[in-house]
């Protein structure tokens, strides 16, 4: 199965009862699965008119109790930050996919990483955050989504898929476990006000005050994610000299690499963020060898790295390596990078 | 004696914040009454707009959402989808309906969504200060207006119900007025008919209400009434379009 | 032992799915497996690549900077990848479209894909007719897997489509003039 097919079939499986999307490269199999398979399993597909429509239906899907998502690419998901935002305010909880491509504008089609700030700061109007899931290949992808419906359920909360052109375009084998899926009560979805007061889905506050309390208990929640939820890979850190950071299919590049310093006996380690909202500073909080530096590599041009470098509160070095508008850093410039960093 | 006038169970018990004179209260009232009389409160999700009406839950007592402005259409269509059995409608302004919201507007009619649509033309934006609306009249003055909308230079009024009468999805499209006692009762009916129209599985249906703005038009209550059927309807005219 | 093989030609030449064969062959044999395309933004006519890593063990980078196997359709292609192949490599290039390859790195076998597609009376299998050449040359899948891919993919209800891949495998195996095992570079 493709990435983007087998976040599709896993969304299915986590019950995931309305998807609203609209045509977009490189997600387009994601959106043509799910309007297969969607209507097969009696659960609702819509291709809608936009990317707005189609993350505001997803909001009203959401309000009304059943679990929702839409998918797109990077440009799409701009035009999707309005409602986002909106998800947000009103507590309403949605899983959105963003398989990156190069940007800004139309960019290409390529693979890229290029959305990261706009992913993890937010990225609509307003002092929110999505949780921010990033998976390295397909299996992980598959297994993520059933996370993000739970993460979104539970926190009430928009949860994003930040995956790449690589991930969702990749075929790998896959073997369809069964994922968890709790139910979790939503007496605050509208469903008609048969036996209780009337549900009312809001996110407009003006009375004095109301607005700083709504934005107090968000600030509470994003304090509890961070607490709980914070997710990451490691290999070879124990000893590691140099700890590459890299996240999805860039971090999977980094293995290869890592791999072949190995068997050099050099020291060089990995760190990939998999939640990179909450990003996850407790890895980074474990190193306290005096020795160890950074290296941070992205399909950017530096986005990842000032939470890396907020994340050890520059007490080491943190360098950095990228590429960005769908270039990719290849196997030999990082190795360069990483000798750079050895002398 | 018979009771033949009672405050619609569906509506709240609370002060209006409305502008004196505006006609939200009784556009309010009457979804309300249709509600009631179709003993479908229960089973109603109401959408609120952006636009002086945003606050419509305040004065609604059944299930309500906001939408961003223009997408109360798309949330609408999901509800509706998801939930087949709620009777779903939107309530928007001439703003959220036919500028921001033309294309969600437009394909879910399109799409011949089984929902309800109250629009409010009062042609002019209410919430922001009275700006120029897609349905201000050639002539009419607002603050984006100064010297009068100049059909040259800001086009014309738009048409958004006649526009939708050429879609099939769309099965039924009246527009009525505030602007006397008559003229309500006859919103009232149009309102109930499109609310049974989608209990009876029929399709889209959109009542658009000609409704006073006294505060922009810088008119007395009154003169707003007949400033309706004197001006503004001469532009939109009354009656069943579809 | 880790294989990287890179297909590319046209887009509409069957190079995806090509891949995709040789991808699923090998997982049937119980192999890693990755398969990664890449477009032009035409879906027709357009470049069109994809790259397949065949593992005994996880399988890192989907990327390949060098090469074992090329499978090349065209001249653009041949240019574009002819220096991303190991100097021990194998390059199979579609005789029958490709100009000048004589700058080739690596060992090049020119098989005439399409203009055998088109004997056999389709222009479509010359993908087949590749795949075929390529299970000869390398033995790096069973031609027994590949033919079980081939019946799964092929629609059940188009049993001339299926005659046509095979027959178009079959005569892509016969091709080869030096058929191998891969060696372990």
């Amino acid at each position: 199965m493709t990435g983007n097919e087998a976040i599709a079939e896993a969304a299915i499986r986590a019950g995931c009862g309305f998807y609203a999307g609209y045509p977009i490269t490189p997600q387009n199999e994601l959106t043509a699965y799910m309007a297969k398979n969607m209507p097969e399993n009696n659960r609702v597909f819509i291709q809608a008119e936009s990317e707005l429509a189609a993350i505001n239906m997803v909001f009203g899907a959401s309000a009304a109790g059943v679990r929702a998502m839409t998918s797109s690419s990077s440009p799409g998901i701009s035009l999707k930050q309005e409602g986002i935002s909106y998800l947000a305010g009103a507590e309403l909880p949605a899983v959105i996919v963003n398989i990156m491509r190069g940007g800004p504008g139309l960019g290409n089609i390529a693979p890229s990483q290029s959305d990261y700030f706009q992913a993890t700061k937010g990225g609509g109007h307003g002092d929110y955050h999505s949780i921010v899931l990033s998976p390295s290949s397909v299996e992980e992808a598959y297994g993520l989504m059933f996370d993000a419906f739970d993460l979104a359920d539970k926190y009430r909360n928009p949860v994003m898929i930040l995956g790449d052109g690589m991930l969702g375009q990749m075929m790998e084998p896959l073997s369809l476990k069964p994922g968890k899926v709790i139910h979790y009560p939503k007496p605050w979805a509208l469903i008609g006000c048969q036996g209780r007061p009337a549900n009312i889905i809001r996110s407009l506050l003006l009375k004095d005050g109301a607005l700083e309390e709504l934005n107090l208990k968000l600030q509470k929640k994003y304090k509890a994610a961070q607490e709980k939820e914070q997710r990451w890979e490691e290999q070879f850190t124990d000893d590691a000299e140099i700890i590459v950071v890299a996240y999805g299919g860039m971090a999977r590049i980094i293995k290869s690499v890592i791999r072949q310093f190995r068997q050099k006996n050099k020291k060089v380690g990995l760190i990939r963020p998999i939640s990179l909202w909450p990003f996850p500073v407790k890895a980074f909080a474990k190193q306290t060898r005096k020795k160890v530096k950074y290296l941070v590599v992205e399909m950017s041009y530096g986005q990842m790295v000032e939470d890396v470098k907020l994340a050890v509160n520059c007490s080491r070095p943190v360098e950095f390596f990228g590429r960005a508008g769908g270039a990719i850093p290849a196997e030999g410039e990082i190795i360069a990078a990483i000798k750079k960093l050895e002398k | 004696m018979d009771k033949i006038y009672a405050h619609p169970g569906s509506l709240r018990n609370t002060t209006t914040h409305y502008c004196p004179g505006c006609g939200h209260g009784i556009a309010h009232k009457l979804v309300c009454q249709v509600i009631d009389e179709l003993a479908i409160r229960e089973s109603v999700i109401a959408i609120a707009p952006v636009g002086c009406a945003v606050l419509a839950y305040d004065y609604w007592d059944f299930d309500c959402t906001e939408a961003a402005h223009g997408r109360a259409l798309a949330v609408a269509t999901a509800i509706k989808r998801v939930r087949p059995q709620n009777i779903v409608f939107t309530y928007q302004g001439d703003g959220d309906l036919a500028a921001i919201g033309t294309n969600e507007t437009i394909h879910a009619a399109n799409r011949g969504e089984n929902l309800t649509v109250i629009f409010i033309n009062n042609a002019v934006y209410g919430m922001t200060g009275g700006q120029m609306a897609p349905t201000t009249l050639a002539g009419q003055k607002t603050a984006t207006t100064p010297l009068g909308r100049d059909v040259k230079i800001q086009g014309y009024p738009l048409k958004i119900s006649e526009l939708l009468t050429q879609l099939p999805g769309v099965c039924y499209v009246e527009r009525v007025s505030l602007q006397s006692p008559t003229e309500i009762i006859k919103a009232k009916k149009a309102i109930k008919l499109a609310f049974e129209n989608q209990i009876n599985k029929a399709g889209f249906s959109l009542v658009e209400v000609l409704s006073p703005c006294p505060t922009y038009w810088g008119l007395s209550p009154v003169k707003s009434m007949a400033w309706i059927k004197d001006v503004m309807s001469k532009e939109f005219p009354l009656g069943r379009i579809k | 032992m880790t294989n990287k093989i890179i297909i590319a030609g046209y887009g509409g030449q069957g190079v995806m799915l090509l891949g995709k064969i040789i991808a699923e062959a090998a997982m049937l044999e119980k192999k890693f497996v990755t398969w990664l395309p890449a477009y032009g933004a035409e879906v027709r006519g357009g470049t069109a690549n994809c790259m397949v890593i065949v593992s005994d063990e996880e399988i890192g980078s989907p990327l390949i900077t060098e090469a074992d196997t090329l499978i090349i359709f065209n001249e653009p292609s041949f240019v574009r990848f002819k220096n991303q192949v190991k100097a021990k490599g194998i390059i199979l290039v579609n005789g029958s479209l490709a100009g000048d390859t004589s700058q080739a790195k690596a060992a090049i076998e020119k098989i005439p894909f399409t203009d055998t597609a088109f004997k056999l009376g389709s222009i479509k299998v010359a993908n087949m007719v590749a795949l075929g050449a390529f299970v000869a040359k390398t033995g790096l899948v069973r031609d027994k897997t590949v033919l079980e891919v081939i019946e799964a993919t092929v629609p059940k209800d188009k049993p001339e489509l299926l005659r046509q891949n095979i027959a178009a495998l079959k005569e892509g195996m016969g091709l080869v003039k030096q058929p191998g095992k891969i060696e372990v570079l």
